[in-house]
């Protein structure tokens, strides 16, 4: 547990921000989930207006008139509008309370990046779901989740008292950290093909699982058939990185690193079974959105888990202060 | 300090909300906006000039032959699903008995309903767009007619005789692709079509059961087959064509016919289930 301790007084509203970006991580994966029904339903053009809904706010749009496809959109549209809203705040609290001034800026950019999705999503309703957009769509959407991951990792209590001086340092050091991101490189690139093959409609172009069109390796000629056998093929490099990165972090003897590469592991098998099981049950729409979802889980474990391997064993000088507020806290020094 | 984050908080919120579009109108407001776009045009923006624009070279040529047949259905027909309209109450309210697709419509005399056929070789000179629209109704959250043609620059009237929300899907692949909402009962919208092209498609992304086909023509030489399996091409001058019968599952299939007078002639399809 964290040392609160010596953090007096600022402790608590450590304990808030941090509490508040772990809440904003876990709206983003509900985001995520609530995107991906709207593809898998293909009910991205249910609602033809952007950023009005059917001409009204879509703030008073009426529930009477959620019917059919629009339930799935509208409701996308409802959450991200949340989600906007809570990073405005989180950047805002980090802006006043924050120490350091890269978490900071990791704010703001956390910010841009929900605001240029907001504003990818609507293109894409605009535009009629180019491939190009909803797939740029479909990664942004994890990036930001990434950059939402990150500052609760690093406004956590606990990193706060472990964290490392210099992150490239420690990272060469570091034979987990670096596998940690050989780890999440990978399933980001999973990502990005995933969202390929789903906005091509590659998904079943491969309809049999685990054989690939009955053989081993199946003829690539044609793209839909070569995008999807990649997805497969990075399934198995991912799965062998976050092998070989567990059975380290067992032997690193640091308990809380051990635990959370077997909490990576436990998601990357689950997530190769819901790919699974959207190939065999030819895309049911909670099998595949599960599967979105939990790909969002993976990259953000992956992720949490190489931060975690950068912090330092607990070292008092490595504390990382909190940013005296400007007005309030100087006054009460006085 | 708290105070001046509250402001802000709620300050943000505040423009969110007014970004998000100038509040709610009141219906009857939205609806003369939506009957007042009228005769949007749908043609692609870097098409070239459409032969229908160009001076007629030859003032527009009808006879008086009649070109009538039936497309037969071959084999056993397919049991077309019932559509499950649970996804919105409004839909299941309307049809007391169950409502099926209409990809496959085989009529009781073995024909095919649904079939465009038209004139697809052999049309010379240029035949002025109808004024009168061709309508596209969605009632019972269906589109009616299932198939149709329509001519270049002619106007479509989509019209939402549904109490509840439509959207307007056109998948051209020769013209624009459009999406419009028509959330009230009453709504009507209208769209021209400037290039020629066949199985444009039409869906509503609310109702994913709902979709409509139809065929661009620049001439009126075009029908669609009835409940009966037959169709009627009317006011043909003589010539000779290729007539193409088009259906949304079982493709295309030409037949040549030669017109020298105002004969009736008869062109019979057959497809194959
Ligand atoms: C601001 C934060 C947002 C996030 C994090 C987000 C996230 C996502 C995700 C993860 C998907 C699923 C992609 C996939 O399954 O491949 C998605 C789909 C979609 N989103 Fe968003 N979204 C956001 C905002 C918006 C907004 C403001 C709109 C406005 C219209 C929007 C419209 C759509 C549409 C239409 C789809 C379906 C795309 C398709 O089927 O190709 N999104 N979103
Ligand atoms: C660790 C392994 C895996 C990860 C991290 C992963 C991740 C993803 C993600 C994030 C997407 C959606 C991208 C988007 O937002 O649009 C996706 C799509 C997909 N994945 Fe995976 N995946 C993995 C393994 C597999 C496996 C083993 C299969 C099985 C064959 C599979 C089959 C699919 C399919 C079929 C889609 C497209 C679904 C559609 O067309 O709607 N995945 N994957």
């Amino acid at each position: 547990m964290p040392d609160r301790g010596f953090a007096a007084g600022t402790g608590a509203t450590n304990v808030g921000l941090h509490r508040f970006a772990v809440l904003l991580a876990a709206a983003t994966l509900l985001l995520v989930f609530a995107g991906g029904l709207v593809t898998s339903t293909e009910s991205g053009l249910s609602v033809p207006d952007w950023p009005t809904t059917y001409g009204y706010n879509m703030f008073t749009f009426p529930l009477s008139k959620w019917v059919g496809g629009i339930r799935f959109e509208h409701s996308h549209r409802l959450i991200a509008s949340m989600v906007g809203l809570l990073t405005i705040v989180l950047a805002v609290w980090l802006q006043r309370r924050e120490g350091r001034r890269w978490v900071r800026r990791l704010g703001w950019a956390a910010l841009a990046i929900v605001i240029a999705q907001g504003l990818l999503g609507g293109l894409t309703v605009l535009l009629f779901l180019p491939p190009a957009v909803s797939v740029a769509h479909a990664c942004l959407a994890q990036t930001f989740f990434c950059v939402v991951v990150t500052l609760a990792v690093v406004t956590s209590p606990r990193f706060r008292d472990r964290a490392p001086r210099s992150f490239s340092a420690t990272f060469g050091a570091n034979p987990l950290a670096r596998l940690a991101a050989w780890a999440t490189g990978l399933v980001y690139l999973q990502l990005l093909v995933g969202a390929i093959m789903r906005h091509t409609k590659a998904g079943l172009a491969i309809p049999d699982f685990p054989l690939a069109l009955g053989r081993v390796v199946p003829p690539l000629d044609a793209f839909p058939v070569a995008i999807h056998f990649v997805h497969r093929v990075n399934a198995v490099a991912i799965a062998a990185v976050v092998g070989v990165l567990v059975a380290r972090a067992i032997r690193s003897r640091r308990p809380g690193l051990a635990r959370l590469s077997l909490v990576l592991g436990a998601l990357v098998l689950v997530q190769i079974g819901l790919g699974a099981a959207t190939v065999l049950s030819r895309k049911d729409v909670l099998v595949t959105t599960a599967h979105v979802a939990c790909g969002a889980l993976v990259l953000g474990t992956a992720l949490s888990f190489g931060i975690g391997a950068m912090a330092a064993e607990r070292r008092r000088g490595n504390v990382i202060p909190m940013r005296p507020s400007l007005s309030g806290r100087a006054a009460a020094w006085k | 300090m708290r105070q001046r984050v509250v402001f802000l908080i709620f300050g943000t919120l505040t423009s969110l909300a007014l970004l998000a579009c100038g509040g709610k109108k009141d219906e009857d407001a939205l609806m003369e906006e939506e009957t007042a776009k009228t005769s949007t045009s749908a043609a692609a923006p870097a098409a070239p000039a459409a032969a229908s624009a160009a001076a007629p070279a030859a003032a527009p040529a009808t006879g008086g032959a009649t070109v009538t047949g039936k497309v037969a259905f071959d084999g056993t027909a397919p049991t077309e699903p019932a559509i499950k309209m649970d996804a919105d109450a409004y839909c299941k309210s309307q049809h007391a008995t169950p409502v099926y697709e209409q990809e496959v419509v085989v009529n009781p005399n073995k024909t095919l309903q649904w079939v465009l056929v038209y004139v697809k070789e052999g049309v010379n000179g240029s035949y002025p767009a109808p004024t009168a629209a061709v309508e596209l109704n969605q009632q019972g959250c269906q589109y009616h007619p299932h198939v149709f043609g329509i001519q270049t620059g002619q106007p479509l009237k989509v019209v939402n005789s549904d109490g509840t929300l439509h959207n307007i899907h056109a998948l051209p692949k020769k013209n624009a692709e459009f999406n419009i909402g028509q959330p009230f009962k009453g709504m009507e919208t209208v769209k021209k079509f400037d290039n020629p092209e066949t199985g444009l498609r039409f869906k509503c992304d609310v109702h994913k059961w709902m979709g409509a086909y139809c065929g661009v023509f620049n001439h009126p030489f075009f029908a669609v087959t009835n409940d009966q399996g037959a169709f009627e091409i009317k006011n043909l001058p003589p010539g000779n064509y290729v007539i193409e019968a088009w259906h949304e599952k079982y493709g295309t299939q030409t037949q040549n016919v030669t017109i020298t007078g105002s004969e009736a002639k008869t062109v019979d399809f057959s497809f194959k289930g």
